[in-house]
């Protein structure tokens, strides 16, 4: 059994955060960068280059990439060999949010549903956490903007729609946001499981990297197929026009109950902002 | 591409030559406002109040800073989804509002507006927050202190880079683009 002591997680995940929401990570840059090349659209061609040059004077002035600093959210992956001491695991990952938000000078985005106050500090941060073998925690942080986590959905659909169910679903989702989830947009998409399930796994389609296909052919095939689509609808970036609308569709998929085809499609900015450590 | 520099206050003829797609560099002064400080401005109006600022000839950024770090005038400083502030919109271009900015869609009402007062709808791009930082030179909160990144403040901008989306002969460059492109 390991010890790890709440105190190197509450400051790992401080440092995670501001990390992630000041320097674009390369796999993103090197997207963007290639994007430019692939945009027909000469206004299109000029956002990009903007994104570009906002990520390099974000990571030179230590300036968030975005505004919008977005919801906490992490993966954890905790080693069943582990003993965490010093106090609780999830209020430790609440601490570390707290003090990236505050003293990375982040954007406080948290607030009541109906009221609309501020809970002031970004808590409660969203957290999901596997048990898996090992003595080590792995943490992803994911700070999620509004603007695109707006245009997610969770669909109970019919068996009988199939993969042209699902790639409809999509399609509509995309064409619904148009530029208001900030393309070129990187599309999560889960399928199967059950409700809840669906949903979670279109979250964790994001945290793929850009370019990696899903290891079985036919659902390569199929997030292909779908990133074809969805480039073609005109969109581009900033929804101004183009042939860039995303960046890559990445899906994630379970069996599912006999009487069902769960599908939720996750939407992510251009701004994609993840960074990971093992603890 | 072509950019054509402006200058706050814009008057009718500033609004016409401005046409959607074009890309401009913004220069002057705009005041930021987005979901809650709109509320208030319609509070206001409707117990007979003034407005925090004079509208006329003004724009409005639709834009919720995240907190200046220490040296800075201001932190990331990206726009939000307009299309939450359609339902406020055309009455404050009625009161001689000429520009806002944001990023996303209009509706029709407020593209109505534009073309009856002449005004028009600016797109800044979303999730450049720290290239649109770079372009403000001044800040001074003006109202609504307690809203926090809400508040309205009154931002001096050199360069801003901004695309024209709705100009006020109906054009819309979100139309226009799609149509383009879709294949």
């Amino acid at each position: 059994m390991r010890e790890i002591h709440t105190d190197s997680i509450v400051s790992a995940v401080e440092n995670l955060f501001i990390d992630a929401n000041i320097n674009l990570s390369q796999g993103v840059f090197d997207a963007l960068s290639q994007a430019i090349e692939k945009e027909e659209s000469p206004v299109g061609k000029e956002v990009i280059r903007e994104l570009i040059n906002n990520a390099n004077i974000a990571k030179a002035e230590r300036m968030p990439i975005c505004q919008d600093t977005g919801l906490a959210v992490t993966f954890v992956e905790v080693g069943q060999d582990v003993h965490v001491v010093g106090g609780g695991l999830a209020e430790a990952i609440a601490e570390g949010v707290r003090r990236a938000y505050k003293n990375g000078y982040l954007r406080k985005s948290c607030c009541d549903p109906f009221s609309r106050k501020n809970t002031g500090d970004n808590t409660p941060p969203i957290i999901h956490t596997h048990i898996v073998p090992g003595d080590r925690i792995k943490i992803v942080a994911l700070p999620k903007g509004g603007g695109s986590e707006n245009y997610g959905e969770v669909r109970m659909l019919v068996p009988s729609q199939g993969k042209e169910g699902v790639k409809a679903f999509v399609l509509d989702m995309v064409t619904k946001g148009g530029p208001n989830p900030c393309p070129p947009i990187i599309v999560g998409v889960g399928i199967g499981g059950n409700f809840e399930t669906s949903a979670l796994l279109s979250k964790e389609a994001l945290m793929v990297p850009i370019d990696q296909r899903n290891p079985d052919p036919a659902t390569a095939a199929f997030e292909l197929e779908m990133l074809d689509a969805i480039n073609r609808t005109g969109i581009g970036p900033q929804g101004y026009g183009g042939t860039m609308t995303a960046l890559d569709v990445h899906i994630k998929m379970l069996p599912c109950h006999i009487a069902s085809l769960p599908a939720a499609v996750n939407i992510q900015c251009h701004a994609h902002r993840i960074k990971e450590v093992v603890i | 591409m072509e950019i054509k520099r402006i200058q706050t206050p814009l008057d009718d003829s500033a609004i016409e030559k401005l046409k959607a797609g074009e890309k401009v560099f913004l220069n002057g002064f705009i005041f930021t406002a987005r979901d809650s400080a709109h509320k208030r401005f319609f509070e206001a109006l409707d117990k007979g109040e003034e407005l925090p600022f004079d509208m006329r000839n003004q724009i409005i950024y639709y834009c919720g800073p995240s907190p200046a770090p220490p040296g800075k005038v201001i932190g990331s400083c990206g726009p939000t989804t307009s299309g939450r502030m359609d339902a406020y919109a055309p009455r404050l271009i009625a009161l001689g509002l000429k520009g806002m900015i944001g990023k996303g869609k209009r509706s029709q009402a407020v593209k109505d507006s534009l073309k009856q007062h002449k005004a028009v709808y600016f797109g800044a791009t979303g999730g450049a927050g720290a290239l649109l930082a770079k372009c403000i030179v001044s800040s001074e909160i003006v109202a609504y202190e307690d809203l926090g990144p809400e508040g309205v403040v009154k931002l001096g901008v050199k360069d801003l880079p901004l695309f024209v989306i709705n100009d006020m002969y109906g054009n819309d460059l979100y139309e226009a683009g799609i149509g383009k492109y879709r294949r």
